[in-house]
């Protein structure tokens, strides 16, 4: 087994213990209704922390993304609104506005040999202003197709809804394992993130490579706008403040190292699940406060990086002292 | 002609590497590239493949001029590279990075299956079999290298170019390497080798180009040059290289300063005895794996000793920490500069005061014309060719890289240091100079531990041999009896074992 790995199994392994645990207090917990309340309510984190996922493992990091989601429900809400445009329509164009302006930062990252950090940050504060020209309001969508995408759902046994946005979420989980794991492109971001110099050498083409992670989390970030919308029936310019550190959270309890080079996709799934998991325990048990998510967060990604750490250690000198 | 360069210069801030140098490649011949650290090799390769952009000059592949710039255009044009100290990328798996580029698979989706089987396929020809789906750090340096440079073998339709590809593997390993460039000349491609170990370079190639400060010296057949005469052309002069080839003269037994008993690690070496003398010089051989720098990582504390016990004149030493083992007065140089050794973003002057600033602490800056006045004295000593101290270490040549990291282990002065493979990489005149050097700081009480693949090089410094073979001190040779053959004889299992 590969040292890389290890942090996956904690990951699964914690997100069981988790579960367990839950289930014990709360037998309700593995009904088919709470899972696809848990999927419905986490689609739009999912969906943008799968371009988070990748960004990371390419040694990168985007803080626009939560803005952009903001932006993409009050772009949607206010077009929706003046135009007659279609929904379908209007999310065609948000989705190439997003994807530019992540290849635009991409490119300034890669051209001015700039850090991804503050040339997302700059994104961030870009793309909040731009919601808040828009509208300061919260704006709500009334369009009957957006009611029909609110209300679609399958049944799953035990009345459990699998929403529409539950399975865009899960679709695009699918989507960003094949992209990762079995593309060129998925290897040339594993490259990257294990070193530039190296990386080029090998003829990994940086630069676009560097424009194309931070154009697809631009589309992730549009689609988790989309699902975001539909999730809230509106757009509002202040809606996802810090989201992405949420999922960057999301990608490090997934076991992505967060100085790229090596994670799974699949792990970051079960970050998301497992956040969503200690969300749903605070609700069922009433009597916590929300800030607790927060406290349990931020005590799962300590234990989880020294967790790392520590296994990666542990791997390292079993595997120097089982070679050669 | 195959390959043909024609008056290529390439100029970096303050250093012209390469000033209008011409080089030809035949198909079917193994061509060294050979010059002292600092000579332009390597950047004469990275201007070739399309790692760095060239200011004039060039080149012509095949009769067609040519001008990739990145290297994913020269290896599409059928050029093949291991760079120097390049081992590809840890964080793959030996397939991924085997077959990077250019993974098999349909509709572009890369099929493991199909990885698999063509990795372990490419890896048989120099007997691996290995576990081709692990990452590529889990495995030995010297295995990385091998992959590397089957790596670049498979790249290579018309040219192959090794830069320093045999710097970590042992004779067997090497011999293995050089059957599959030699099937490779027959087959018709043009090799361009360079390396520091001149008997290979006379073992192996047809012709030798030689280049001394960025400019062109001459272009002659193997078969018509001696060794003295290649080191001429190489240095600009002769070298008084007896040092290279002679024993240290016999100064009888050394007062006794450290004592290790029942020394070891679990799963890395087993325990073992050993006694240093002062200003003694003890060498430790053995294969690769066989648990040389294995000891020198317990000795220092890198990774501890898990039984066992160290004493001097003064009492039990503590060396459960590589601070600890500094603090004992301890010194290590380790094998592999590029992870452990030099900071490539800090200047050579920062990167030779670190060592002796940590052991002050940080909170009693040392003065900066001191700090010169020490930086300045080293890169004397050791000839480390540099436009200036302040220099980014990580853009000197490979070998002036080693020189610095053992300057900065030599400006702490302690009174026991380890050095593994101290020359790996060093030209041949630089060689003579630290030999010089170590016998000068044994001279003033100092006690060594050298590693080294060489036996040559042991022979040339150790008052005394220490084998090892399958993580075991199985043998010791003193004095007299310290002559390679003999070392040979012991690693082979033939005597002591
Ligand atoms: N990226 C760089 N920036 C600045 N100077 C550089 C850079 N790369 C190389 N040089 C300089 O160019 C000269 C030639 O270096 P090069 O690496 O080609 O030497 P080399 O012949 O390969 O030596 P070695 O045997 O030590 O590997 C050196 O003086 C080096 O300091
Ligand atoms: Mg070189």
């Amino acid at each position: 087994m590969n040292a890389r790995t290890l942090p996956l199994y904690v990951t699964i392994a914690i997100f069981l213990v988790g579960w367990a645990i839950c289930w014990m207090q709360f037998p309700n917990m593995l009904s088919t209704r709470v899972i696809g309340n848990l999927l419905t309510d986490n689609a739009y984190l999912g969906i943008v922390a799968v371009g988070m996922t990748l960004v990371i493992l390419s040694g990168g990091i985007d803080l626009s993304v939560g803005s952009v989601i903001a932006f993409s429900g009050v772009f949607i809400a206010i077009v929706l609104r003046d135009t007659g445009l279609h929904p379908l329509m209007v999310f065609a164009i948000l989705l190439v506005l997003t994807t530019l302006y992540g290849a635009a930062m991409g490119w300034l990252i890669d051209r001015l040999a700039m850090p991804a950090f503050i040339v997302t940050l700059a994104g961030m504060f870009l793309a909040r202003g731009a919601a808040y020209l828009l509208s300061i309001e919260s704006v709500p969508i009334t369009h009957e197709f957006y009611q029909s995408l609110t209300s679609a759902y399958w049944l799953m046994p035990g009345k459990g809804r699998l929403t529409l946005i539950g399975v865009l979420m899960l679709v695009t989980f699918a989507i960003g394992i094949v992209i990762a794991h079995k593309t060129r492109f998925g290897a040339s971001v594993y490259a990257l993130g294990g070193g530039e110099a190296t990386a080029r050498l090998m003829g990994v083409r940086q630069g676009r490579t560097t424009v194309l992670v931070y154009a697809f989390s631009g589309l992730m970030s549009g689609m988790a706008g989309i699902v975001f919308s539909i999730y809230t029936g509106s757009g509002y310019s202040l809606a996802t403040v810090g989201t992405e550190l949420t999922a960057i959270a999301a990608v490090v309890i997934g076991g992505t190292l967060l100085t790229g080079g090596a994670g799974y996709m699949f792990g970051t799934l079960i970050g998301v699940l497992t956040m969503g998991l200690i969300q749903t325990y605070i609700v069922f048990d009433g009597s916590l406060s929300s800030w607790w998510t927060r406290i349990v967060i931020g005590l799962l990604l300590l234990i989880f990086i020294l967790l790392q750490k520590g296994l990666v250690k542990l791997s390292e000198a079993r595997l120097a002292g089982g070679a050669a | 002609m195959l390959l043909s360069i024609r008056s290529l210069t390439k100029t970096f801030p303050g250093t012209k590497a390469l000033d209008g140098v011409n080089f030809d490649l035949r198909a079917g011949e193994v061509h060294a590239l050979l010059g002292e650290n600092g000579a332009g090799k390597s950047t004469l390769i990275k201007c070739l493949t399309g790692a760095y952009s060239r200011d004039a000059g060039t080149v012509t592949l095949d009769g067609a001029e040519i001008a990739p710039r990145s290297t994913v255009e020269a290896q599409d044009l059928g050029i093949g590279t291991v760079y120097q100290e390049v081992n590809l990328l840890p964080n793959l798996t030996v397939a991924q990075n085997l077959l990077f580029g250019r993974e098999p698979g349909r509709f572009g989706l890369i099929s493991s299956r199909a990885m698999r089987a063509e990795a372990k396929a490419l890896l048989a020809q120099y007997g691996l079999d290995l576990n081709v789906d692990r990452d590529l750090g889990s495995y030995s340096v010297a295995i990385r290298q091998i992959i590397a440079i089957a790596r670049a073998v498979s790249l290579s339709g018309k040219v192959l170019i090794l830069d320093e590809p045999t710097a970590s593997l042992d004779a067997a390993e090497v011999r293995m390497v050089f059957d599959v460039v030699r099937s490779l000349r027959e087959r018709g491609l043009g090799i361009i080798f360079v390396s520091h170990f001149l008997d290979q370079v006379f073992d192996l190639t047809d012709r030798v180009t030689v280049l001394r400060n960025g400019q062109y010296v001459t272009t002659e057949d193997t078969a018509s040059l001696n060794r003295v005469k290649l080191i001429e052309h190489m240095l600009g002069r002769t070298l008084q290289d007896e040092v290279l080839h002679s024993r240290p003269a016999d100064r009888g037994p050394r007062p006794e300063m450290l004592s290790f008993q029942g020394f070891g690690r679990r799963g890395a070496v087993e325990p073992f005895d050993l006694v240093v003398g002062e200003g003694e010089v003890v060498g430790l051989a053995g294969l690769l794996g066989s648990g040389r720098s294995e000891s020198a990582e317990a000795l220092f504390g890198l990774k501890p000793a898990t039984g066992g016990e160290a004493k001097d004149q003064a009492g039990k030493l503590d060396l459960s920490s590589p601070a600890r083992a500094i603090a004992a007065g301890f010194g290590f140089a380790p094998e592999d500069r590029k992870t452990d050794g030099i900071i490539a973003d800090l200047s050579i002057r920062e990167n030779i005061i670190l060592g002796l600033q940590a052991r002050r602490g940080w909170a009693r800056p040392i003065a900066r014309a001191e700090q010169n006045r020490i930086a300045d004295d080293y890169i004397k000593r050791l000839d480390i060719r540099t436009s200036g101290r302040e220099k980014r270490i990580g853009d000197l040549s490979g070998g002036n890289q080693q020189k610095a990291v053992l300057a900065r282990w030599l400006a702490m002065n302690p009174r026991f240091l380890i050095l593994d493979e101290p020359t790996r990489g060093i030209d041949v005149g630089a060689h003579a100079e630290i030999l010089h050097l170590v016998h000068e700081l044994v001279a003033k009480g100092m006690s060594l531990l050298v590693i080294s693949s060489e036996l040559d090089e042991l022979v040339a410094v150790a008052d005394r041999v220490i084998v090892l073979r399958d993580r075991r001190h199985i043998a010791e040779l003193t004095g007299e009896a310290v002559s390679g053959e003999r070392i040979m004889r012991a690693i082979a299992g033939g005597e002591g074992g």
